[in-house]
């Protein structure tokens, strides 16, 4: 079935697909997804890499053009753009709440003061204790660090600030 | 040399040096010393791919002959590359690793620093996206420098050799040529010679806290922008580009 798109229909398809690396988040949550349009009949979706070597990415364009072509959207147009550079900033308030319940500690404070290299105090997401360490600031993924909760003595992932 | 044409050489030896590097990190995928350094090192690899296939990308769209990422790293002899010397050095052992590292992050950091603010608003785009990413890295490398530097006697000495044995293949990265020149003067490029006073107080910054000695070596080599490299080259490429050469324009 083809169906006459527009920006609700899109964008709420768009919610639907999740990233790919943390399953707890849409595309939309994490801010990837910059701008939805309609050229005329045609959908126009602009997204941006989170990091530019983010393996992710290709997954991520496959799993939009599956899931709009599932939702009867066959002509559209898919750009990724660079620039202005995907800050955790457009974190949404819902994504940061998610990562948290999944278990990864969200970015905190601003992009600007982490890559200043000030050190975020990071609460850890299983007992809510401040008390944690960094062990790596890399971790599974190039977006994660590793840090240790010093009270519940749990590892965890921390989503860094980019 | 056209504009266009030093345009595209410029791009190639930004994007190189991204590859070359991230091709010998991935050398340390499952050897590195620790869980935590084997995802570090292959995560800050993985950076330097992505930066490099925007760069390669941007060089083939503006060389306009049909040539895209993969052609750009996998169809290209030795000759043809534009790395700095430094990236193709071997990984030798942790230190010398991070000695590499370190230097070539402290570079980097500024000319990407300076690049954000090209004139040409793709490059431009591409530096301010990496210049976040080339902040961990740099971080990463120069905390290593110093734990190992002020660490025991043994790694103390592994980093003071691993920092000797690279220095004289630093000071190629501030040489500006013609293609340098032109660029800069189109307000696209950076005036890497003025880099260097930042560079070095960075370096000097980070040596003195590790209690390491700025290393003293009379010896430099340079040439990689005429595609003169050393023979370590010819083996990452070997290695790098066999299925392309085996099975060309295979696909998976
Ligand atoms: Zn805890």
């Amino acid at each position: 079935m083809v169906v006459t798109a527009d920006i609700e229909k899109v964008t709420s398809v768009l919610e639907m697909v999740k990233d790919p690396e943390i399953p707890v988040l849409s595309i939309t949550d994490m801010g990837i997804i910059r701008n939805v349009e309609m050229k005329g009949d045609r959908p126009s979706i602009t997204i941006t890499p989170t990091y530019s070597g983010c393996p992710a990415m290709d997954v991520i364009e496959e799993d939009i053009t599956i899931m709009l072509k599932l939702h009867g959207i066959e002509d559209f147009e898919l750009k990724t753009e660079i620039s202005p550079a995907w800050t955790t900033d457009w974190m949404t308030a819902e994504g940061k709440r998610k990562l948290r319940e999944f278990g990864i500690a969200p970015p905190e404070g601003t992009s600007k003061s982490a890559l200043l290299g000030h050190d975020p105090v990071v609460t850890c997401p299983l007992c809510g204790s401040k008390e944690t360490t960094v062990v790596s600031e890399f971790g599974s993924t190039a977006c994660k660090a590793q840090y240790r909760c010093t009270d519940c003595l749990e590892p965890f992932d921390y989503f860094k600030c980019v | 040399m056209t504009e266009k044409e030093m345009l595209v050489d410029y791009l190639l030896r930004l994007g190189d040096n991204s590859l070359i590097l991230g091709q010998r990190l991935a050398e340390w995928c499952g050897h590195a010393p620790i869980l935590e350094e084997d995802l570090a090192i292959t995560n800050i690899g993985l950076d330097l791919l992505g930066q490099s296939r925007l760069l390669l990308t941007y060089a083939g769209e503006v060389e306009g002959k049909g040539r895209d990422e993969d052609k750009l790293a996998f169809h290209r002899d030795t000759m043809a590359w534009r790395n700095f010397l430094l990236l193709e050095q071997p990984n030798g052992d942790f230190a010398k690793t991070m000695a590499r590292q370190m230097y070539f992050d402290a570079f980097q950091y500024l000319q990407y620093e300076a690049l954000s603010k090209s004139s040409d608003p793709q490059l431009a785009g591409i530096a301010t996206k990496s210049i976040k990413e080339i902040t961990y890295h740099r971080r990463h490398s120069s905390n290593w420098v110093i734990r190992l530097g002020d660490g025991t006697l043994e790694s103390h000495d592994k980093m003071q050799t691993a920092l000797n044995e690279l220095w004289g293949f630093v000071h190629e990265m501030f040489d500006m040529d013609d293609v340098d020149n032109a660029m800069l003067a189109k307000g696209i490029g950076v005036d890497v010679a003025a880099l260097r006073p930042a560079w070095d107080q960075y370096i000097e910054e980070v040596l003195a806290e590790a209690t390491l000695s700025r290393p003293y070596v009379t010896w430099s080599v340079r040439g990689s922008r005429e595609g003169k490299h050393s023979e370590h080259l010819g083996y990452i490429l070997a290695e790098m580009q066999f299925l392309q050469r085996a099975y060309p324009d295979a696909k998976w």
